[in-house]
């Protein structure tokens, strides 16, 4: 287990890191803007990057087991409920419900 | 999410902030329950409660912060941390090129508002129905959001050890927000499927080849991809 100052250490990074990628492009904007790679990037960048980090979420599925069963019927949930209501909140708890339903009473263990 | 049909410009403090409070009622109160998940996430990974409070209000990454917290229950090295952060978070950097920022009076505020600038934010700001908007009313917004997910990760923190053990899969709160978040993105670039197609790849590779390093591998192999691509484009144009 980390102690606190292992927290705090990587807080402060995490927290330096996020800020400044939030702020720093701001300060060279004009440059950003006239690049035509940039916007060709920045285009498409959030789109790959969210299906990258949602594999990422996926990767210790536990492919050959029974309890894998859990985690695939709540995205099936969440996947299904977007696409018909496209309400975020609604498709992530709806979600969430059946794989702590699932995973905390048939697949327990 | 309704379109304001007559937007009176007052300019009154409080009148702002109202309509900031009802702006973030749709986007902005889902950080709330998602919040509550992630303060019971924290306490179940074993870390100390107030990690749910320093990482929602310090950090404001919603989606690195749950990745923080395999991270430091690993101890990983901070340079790995950093790494992380800065790949999970670079998207931001491309928040500069629509996000209000003049409209932000003052060094203090534009230093909030470029610290909360959340994909929430980004989403609420940048679209046609905040061209009207001012920047306390921006500001506000971002404020009222930030204390969603401040208030509703510290409560699940302290509910969290409430919470019996016993209760599993909580942490695919995570896993639905990326698919929901990987869906509107897509479904925002629609007609362009080789986008998501070479993502969905790199990141296939990657977990195949060097599954320790994941998203390292993935995003190298992303960006790559796009870069020929805009090449190829460019030389066909």
């Amino acid at each position: 287990m980390p102690d606190t100052r292992y927290l705090l250490s990587a807080v402060a990074v995490s927290a330096a890191v996020t800020w400044a990628l939030r702020a720093l492009p701001f300060t060279v904007l004009a440059s950003l803007r006239a690049s035509g790679t940039v916007r060709y990037l920045g285009a498409r960048m959030p789109a790959g990057v969210m299906v990258i980090l949602f594999v990422y979420c996926l990767r210790d599925l536990p492919l050959a087991e029974p309890r894998v069963t859990a985690p695939l019927a709540a995205l099936a949930v969440t996947v299904g409920l977007h696409l018909w209501r496209r309400n975020a909140l609604l498709s992530i708890i709806a979600g969430t419900v059946v794989s702590v339903a699932l995973a905390s009473t048939l697949f327990a263990g | 999410m309704h379109t304001v049909l007559v937007a009176p410009p007052s300019a009154s403090p409080r009148s702002e902030a109202l309509a900031a409070l009802k702006d973030s009622a749709s986007v902005g109160l889902g950080l709330l329950p998602l919040g509550l998940a992630f303060g019971v996430v924290i306490t179940h990974a074993g870390l100390p409660w107030w990690c749910a409070s320093l990482f929602t209000a310090v950090i404001y990454a919603g989606s690195f912060e749950f990745l923080l917290v395999g991270l430091a229950v690993a101890v990983t090295p901070l340079a790995t941390v950093a790494l992380t952060a800065f790949l999970v978070n670079v998207r931001h950097v491309f928040y500069a090129l629509s996000f209000p920022l003049d409209r932000v009076r003052g060094p203090l505020g534009k230093a909030y508002a470029t610290f909360a600038l959340t994909d929430e934010a980004y989403a609420l700001t940048a679209g046609g129905r905040a061209r009207s908007w001012s920047g306390a009313r921006i500001l506000w917004l971002q404020l009222f959001m930030q204390s969603y997910w401040v208030g509703g990760a510290t409560a699940g923190a302290l509910l969290g050890s409430a919470v019996p053990d016993s209760v599993a899969g909580l942490d695919f709160a995570m896993t639905a927000l990326f698919a929901v978040l990987a869906l509107d993105a897509v479904r925002e670039r629609r007609g362009d499927l080789p986008t998501p197609a070479l993502a969905l790849l790199s990141a296939l590779v990657a977990r195949l080849v060097l599954p320790g390093q994941l998203l390292l591998a993935a995003f190298t192999l992303f960006t790559a991809a796009l870069l020929i691509r805009s090449r190829k484009e460019r030389s066909r144009a």
